[in-house]
C-alpha cells in the first residue's frame, strides 16, 4: 500500500479576546462575533445565517452594537477583532430586532417559523400595528423594476402570492419567503452548482425566482431539494409534507426519524428518515455530515415512495 | 459549470445585437451553431471570465430590440455562460430595462421630487394618463413611463425619449410642458435643448467650472488651449509619491456623501502589493436633486479625464471605469469622445506621453438604479451582478472591483486633483476653511430665480449661496432648504447663515451630501416632498436587507396614512412609528440608502412640523 501524504499541519490560530456583554472572551481569529457569543452562552437570533453556508447577512436580526462603530454589525457576518468591546442586549440592538421581526412578520407568512413566535415575544414585536394585512398578489412575479403604486397605507403591504405547485416533488409558496438568499446560494455556488434559482427584482418586489418565472420543470432544476433543506421558513416544502399539512394531518409529534445511508450509489450520503405513520413523509441529511453537509440528490432526497406501502393494485 | 439552457432562440436582430457588441461566437458551445441538447459545458475560467460584459450586452440588445425576450436573453446566457437565471436577475434588478416586449419609443417623464413638487410634473403626468392612456401602454409604437429625477432639477420639469432600433436615439428634454409630450406621443421628437451652462458660466475666480460654456466640450486642442494637461504633465514631475503628498496636503475629502480624505485613499491603494489595482469614477449620480456632476460631464470631459490619469498614475492603476447612469445621454457621449480622443493622441493607453505610462479607461453605463452608485454595488454591477452592496469592511482600497485595490471617487472629488496638483496641496488647503478645504459645487434648485451648478468655497453662507442664485422666485417664500439630497434634511429659513461646510453641517444637525440645495416656497405641498422621497427610496432599495426593503415600505404607509388623515391612532402615533421605522434603518441596514432613507422625513417632522400644523393634501 502507498501511504498518503499527510495534510499539512496547520498552526492553530491566534488567539483574539473580545469583551461581550462585559464579559472578556478568546476565540480564534477568523471567528465571527456570532461564534464569540455562542461561546459565551449569549442566545443570538438568526434567520438567514445558516451553519452550512457563508453568511447572507441580509436579515440583519442578529445585530450587535460594536463600541465606537456608526451603526450596528451584524453578529453573523462581523469577524471579531482585537479588543471590540460589543453589547448585545442594549436599547438599540433590542430596537433593531424587533423592528426586523416586525416588519417580517407583518410582510411574511410565519406561521410555520418556529423561531419567529419566539423572537416575537422576546423583543415584544407587535406586527399588527402596521395594520391589516394585503391581499395576496397574483402578479408579483411580474412587478416593474423601480415602479409600484402608491399605497394608501390601510393595509401593510405583504409579499403574499400563490403558492407554485408545479411540479410532484416540492412546493414553493413564497408568501412565506423571507428572502434569506439560502436556496439561491445552495443551488448556486456553494452547493449545487445548478443555478435554477435567484433573486429577481429589486426592493420590496425582489423575489426568488426562474428565470422568467417559468415553471420549475422547464427551468434547470434537478430536484435535489438542496433548497428545501436550507429554507429556514417552510417557503419551499416536500410535496408530501405540504398535503399532509393542507388535510390537517401533519403532526410532528408522530414522527420519528431514522437515520441511514442512502442506497442508490456509492457516495454513502446519510439519510434521516422523517417518518409519520409509517410512511416517510420527508428526508433530510444531517448538516454536521462531512460527506453531506446537509445535501443530497434526487434519489436521496426524493426515491423514498416505493420504500412507503402502496396501495395494491388488483392482479 | 455546465448551463442549463432554454428552449429558446433569438431572432436574427436579436443575434445580431449581440455578436456585434462581443463579436462572433468562436464555438458551438457558445451558439455558434446548435448545440444539440442545450448543455453548454465550455471553456473554464476563459468562458466564465466573461461575466463583466453582462451589463454592456443587455445595452446593446436593448439598444436594438427595445426589451430582452426569453430567445435573447438565453443566447447571452449561452454567449457569456451564465446561467439563464441569473441572467434573469442582474435584468429584473435594472428599471431601464424590459423583460416583456415594450414599444420602440419610450417616454420617460420626470416625476420625482423636484419636478413634481416645484414644477408641476404631476399634471403633466395626469394629462398623458388622461390623453394617452395609463403609463406602460404601447400607442402606435411610443409608451410612457413615471421616472425617478433625471439629474435636470434645474430645469424641471424633465423628460428622456429613449428610441430603439437599427439606430437607436436617446433625447434628453428640459422644461417640458403638456404638449411638448403629447408631440412625443405623436412620434414626433424635438431637437435636445442646449446643453445646462452654469449661470456663472466665464466669470473669473472659477476652479472646477472655469472650462464651462468657455471651452469647446468636443475638442481636446481647445482644451489644452485652455490649461488641459498641464496638471498631468506636473504630476509626471512630482511622481507618485510627490502627487499622493500634494493631494495628503489638501485635505481634500470626497465629495460623492461620505466625505472621505482622498490623498489617504490613493496611498491605500498604492502601498497595496495586490495587482492589479482599478480606478473607478463614480458618474452614477442619481440622487433626487442632484446635477452638478452632469454639468462637469457634459461642459468639461476632458478635465475628467485628465484627473483620472493623474489618480491612476498615482495609485498604480493601469486600468480605470467610468460607471455613469444610464439616464445622462449627453454626458455619454462626450466622455466617449474624449477618451477616443485622449487615446488617438496618447494622453490613454500604453504609453501616456511618452512616459512609459499605462492607463485606460472604460465607460460603463447604469441602467435605472441609484443604489449601483454605492461603490461595493457598483463593482458588483460592473462585474455583471446584481448591483448589491456589501458589509465593509473589508474597504474597496483592499478589496474593491474583482477583488482587487480600487480607487473609488466622485466626478468632482476628482476634478478638483487639476488644481491641486497644479497649485500644490497647500494653496489648495487655505481656500475654505480649516477642516473643509476648496471649493464645492452646489446643485441649486427648486424656487430659485436662476437655479443651476454653483461653485462657491468651503464657508460660504447658505444665504450668500441662495442670493448668488438671485434669491428666491419671484412672488414667493421661504419655507425651508432641503439640503444634501434626499438622502439629506431640511433646515429653516431661520438657518441661512449656516456656513456651507462639513463641520457646521454636522454641527447643525444636517449635511451637505451629495450638495443639493432645493429652496422649498410656500406653494409646495411639503407632504406630497415628503411622499416622493419616500416613494425614491422604496423604489430603489435594493431589496438585500430587511430593515431598508420593509422599511421603506412602511415609512411610506405611514406618511400616506398621515397625509390622507386616516390615521391609525393618532398623529403623534403615527410619527413616533416613523421615528422607530427610522432608527431602525439607520442602525440595521446594511448600506447608507437604508440608513439616510429616513432622514429629510425625520427631519421634516422635527424641524418643520409637518403635520402638525395640519397641512395636508
Ligand atoms: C445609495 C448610495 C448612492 C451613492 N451614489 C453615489 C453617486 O452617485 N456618486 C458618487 O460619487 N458617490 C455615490 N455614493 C458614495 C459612494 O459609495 C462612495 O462613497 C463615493 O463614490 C466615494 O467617492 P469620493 O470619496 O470621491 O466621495 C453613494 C452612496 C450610497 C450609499
Ligand atoms: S431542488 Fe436543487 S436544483 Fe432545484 S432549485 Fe432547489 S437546489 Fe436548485
Ligand atoms: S425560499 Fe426559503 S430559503 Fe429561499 S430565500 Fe425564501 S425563505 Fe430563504
Ligand atoms: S440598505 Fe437598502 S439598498 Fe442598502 S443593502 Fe440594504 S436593502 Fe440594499
Ligand atoms: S442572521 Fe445575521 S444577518 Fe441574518
Ligand atoms: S430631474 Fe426631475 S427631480 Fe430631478
Amino acid at each position: 500500500m502507498t501511504e498518503l501524504p499527510m495534510a499539512p499541519v496547520k498552526p492553530p490560530a491566534r488567539l483574539i479576546s473580545v469583551t461581550i456583554d462585559g464579559q472578556q472572551v478568546e476565540v480564534p481569529e477568523g471567528s465571527t462575533i456570532l461564534d464569540a457569543c455562542n461561546q459565551l452562552g449569549i442566545d443570538t437570533p438568526t434567520l438567514c445565517y445558516g451553519d452550512t453556508l457563508a453568511p447572507a447577512n441580509a436579515c440583519r436580526i442578529c445585530v450587535v452594537e460594536l463600541e465606537g462603530a456608526r451603526t450596528l454589525i451584524p453578529a453573523c457576518a462581523r469577524k471579531v477583532e482585537p479588543d471590540m468591546v460589543i453589547h448585545t442586549d442594549s436599547e438599540r440592538v433590542r430596537h433593531s430586532r424587533k423592528m426586523v421581526i416586525e416588519f417580517l412578520a407583518s410582510s411574511v407568512d410565519l406561521s410555520i417559523t418556529p423561531v419567529a413566535q419566539d423572537y416575537l415575544r422576546r423583543y415584544d414585536g407587535r406586527p399588527e400595528r402596521y395594520g391589516p394585512p394585503a391581499p395576496a398578489d397574483p402578479e408579483r412575479d411580474h412587478k416593474r423594476t423601480g415602479h409600484h403604486e402608491p399605497p394608501d397605507g390601510q393595509t401593510a403591504a405583504t409579499v403574499h402570492s400563490p403558492a407554485k405547485l408545479d411540479n410532484d416533488l416540492y412546493v414553493r409558496d413564497y408568501s412565506k419567503c423571507i428572502l434569506c438568499y439560502k436556496c439561491v446560494d445552495a443551488c448556486g455556488e456553494q452547493y449545487q452548482n445548478t443555478f435554477a434559482i435567484t433573486v429577481a427584482g429589486r426592493g420590496f418586489d425582489a423575489r426568488i425566482s426562474t428565470e422568467y418565472a417559468n415553471p420549475l420543470p422547464e427551468s434547470a432544476c434537478v430536484y435535489c431539494g438542496n433548497c428545501i433543506a436550507v429554507c429556514p421558513t417552510g417557503a419551499l416544502m416536500f410535496r408530501s409534507e405540504h398535503d399532509l399539512r393542507d388535510a390537517a394531518a401533519w403532526d410532528e409529534s408522530r414522527q420519528t426519524q431514522t437515520d441511514t445511508i442512502c442506497p442508490y450509489c456509492g457516495v454513502g450520503c446519510n439519510l434521516t428518515l422523517h417518518v409519520q405513520d409509517n410512511q416517510i413523509v420527508k428526508v433530510t441529511s444531517p448538516d454536521d455530515h462531512d460527506i453531506t453537509r446537509g445535501n443530497l440528490c434526487i434519489k436521496g432526497r426524493f426515491g423514498f415512495q416505493h420504500v412507503n406501502p402502496q396501495p395494491r393494485a388488483p392482479l | 459549470m455546465d448551463v442549463r439552457l432554454l428552449d429558446a432562440e433569438p431572432t436574427t436582430a436579436e443575434r445580431a445585437a449581440v455578436d456585434a457588441f462581443l463579436g462572433p461566437p468562436l464555438s458551438t458551445w457558445v451558439g455558434a451553431d446548435r448545440a444539440d441538447d442545450g448543455h453548454a459545458a465550455h471553456g473554464g475560467h476563459s468562458a466564465r471570465a466573461e461575466r463583466h460584459q453582462l451589463l454592456p450586452t443587455l445595452h446593446a440588445l436593448h439598444e436594438r430590440v427595445g426589451w430582452i425576450s426569453p430567445g435573447a436573453l438565453n443566447y447571452i446566457a449561452r454567449r457569456l455562460t451564465i446561467p439563464p437565471a441569473d441572467v434573469y436577475g442582474v435584468t429584473t434588478f435594472y428599471a431601464l430595462f424590459s423583460l416583456e416586449p415594450r414599444a420602440p419609443r419610450v417616454l420617460h417623464v420626470c416625476n420625482d421630487a423636484v419636478c413634481r413638487c416645484c414644477a408641476g410634473s404631476d399634471s403633466l403626468v395626469a394629462t398623458l394618463a388622461e390623453q394617452i392612456g395609463p403609463q406602460g401602454q404601447e400607442v402606435g409604437g411610443v409608451t410612457w413611463l413615471e421616472s425617478p429625477c433625471l439629474g435636470q432639477c434645474d430645469r424641471a420639469p424633465a423628460a428622456l425619449v429613449v428610441e430603439s432600433g437599427e439606430s437607436p436615439r436617446e433625447v434628453e428634454l428640459a422644461s417640458v410642458t403638456a404638449d411638448g409630450l403629447l408631440a412625443v406621443m405623436d412620434g414626433q421628437t424635438p431637437a435636445p435643448p442646449p446643453t445646462a451652462i452654469p449661470p456663472q458660466a466665464g466669470q473669473p475666480g472659477l476652479a472646477l467650472l472655469k472650462r464651462i460654456g468657455v471651452a469647446d466640450p468636443e475638442s481636446l486642442d481647445d482644451y489644452r488651449a485652455h490649461g488641459g494637461y498641464e496638471a498631468l504633465r506636473r504630476a509626471f514631475e512630482l511622481g507618485p509619491d510627490g502627487v499622493i503628498e500634494e493631494m495628503v496636503e489638501s485635505k481634500l475629502v470626497g465629495r460623492g456623501g461620505a466625505a472621505f480624505p482622498t490623498g489617504r485613499k490613493w496611498d491605500a491603494v498604492a502601498r497595496q502589493p495586490r495587482r492589479p489595482h482599478y480606478m473607478i469614477c463614480n458618474a452614477d449620480e442619481s440622487e433626487p436633486g442632484t446635477f452638478k456632476d452632469r454639468a462637469i460631464m457634459e461642459g468639461d470631459p476632458f478635465s475628467l479625464i485628465e484627473s483620472m490619469t493623474i489618480a491612476a498614475y498615482a495609485s498604480g492603476c493601469e486600468r480605470g471605469y467610468i460607471y455613469i447612469r444610464g439616464e445622462y445621454p449627453l454626458a455619454q457621449r462626450r466622455l466617449e469622445r474624449a477618451v477616443e480622443q485622449a487615446r488617438a493622441r496618447g494622453l490613454l493607453g500604453d504609453d501616456i506621453l511618452s512616459r512609459g505610462v499605462r492607463f485606460d479607461i472604460e465607460l460603463r453605463k447604469g441602467a435605472g438604479a441609484y443604489i449601483c452608485g454605492e461603490e461595493t454595488a457598483l463593482f458588483a454591477s460592473v462585474e455583471g451582478y446584481r448591483g448589491e452592496p456589501r458589509n465593509k469592511p473589508p474597504f474597496p482600497v483592499d478589496r474593491g472591483l474583482f477583488g482587487k485595490p480600487t480607487v473609488v471617487n466622485n466626478v468632482e472629488t476628482l476634478v478638483n486633483v487639476l488644481p491641486i496638483v497644479l497649485k500644490g496641496g497647500a494653496a489648495f488647503a487655505r481656500i475654505g476653511t480649516e477642516r473643509s478645504t476648496g471649493p464645492k459645487l452646489f446643485c441649486v434648485c427648486g424656487a430659485m430665480q436662476r437655479p443651476g451648478t454653483y461653485e462657491v468655497p468651503f464657508g460660504t453662507t447658505l444665504r450668500e449661496l441662495l442670493e448668488l442664485a438671485g434669491g428666491v422666485a419671484a412672488g414667493s417664500k421661504l419655507r425651508a432648504v432641503l439640503l444634501g439630497g434626499a438622502a439629506g434634511s431640511f433646515i429653516t429659513p431661520d438657518e441661512l447663515e449656516l456656513a456651507l461646510t462639513f463641520e457646521d453641517a454636522r454641527a447643525a444637525g444636517t449635511t451637505l451630501g451629495s450638495g443639493v440645495v432645493l429652496a422649498v416656497d410656500e406653494r409646495v405641498d411639503l407632504p406630497e416632498l415628503l411622499a416622493a422621497i419616500a416613494a425614491f427610496f422604496r423604489d430603489e432599495s435594493c431589496g438585500q436587507c430587511v430593515p431598508c426593503r420593509v422599511g421603506t415600505v412602511r415609512q411610506e404607509e405611514a406618511l400616506a396614512r398621515l397625509r390622507s388623515g386616516r390615521t391609525r391612532g393618532s398623529v403623534q402615533d403615527e410619527l413616533a412609528l416613523i421615528a422607530e421605522i427610522g432608527e431602525a434603518m439607520r442602525d440595521a441596514s446594511i448600506c447608507g440608502l437604508g440608513q439616510t432613507a429616513s432622514s429629510a422625513i425625520e427631519s421634516a417632522m422635527a424641524r418643520l412640523n409637518v403635520f402638525n400644523r395640519g397641512v395636508s393634501a
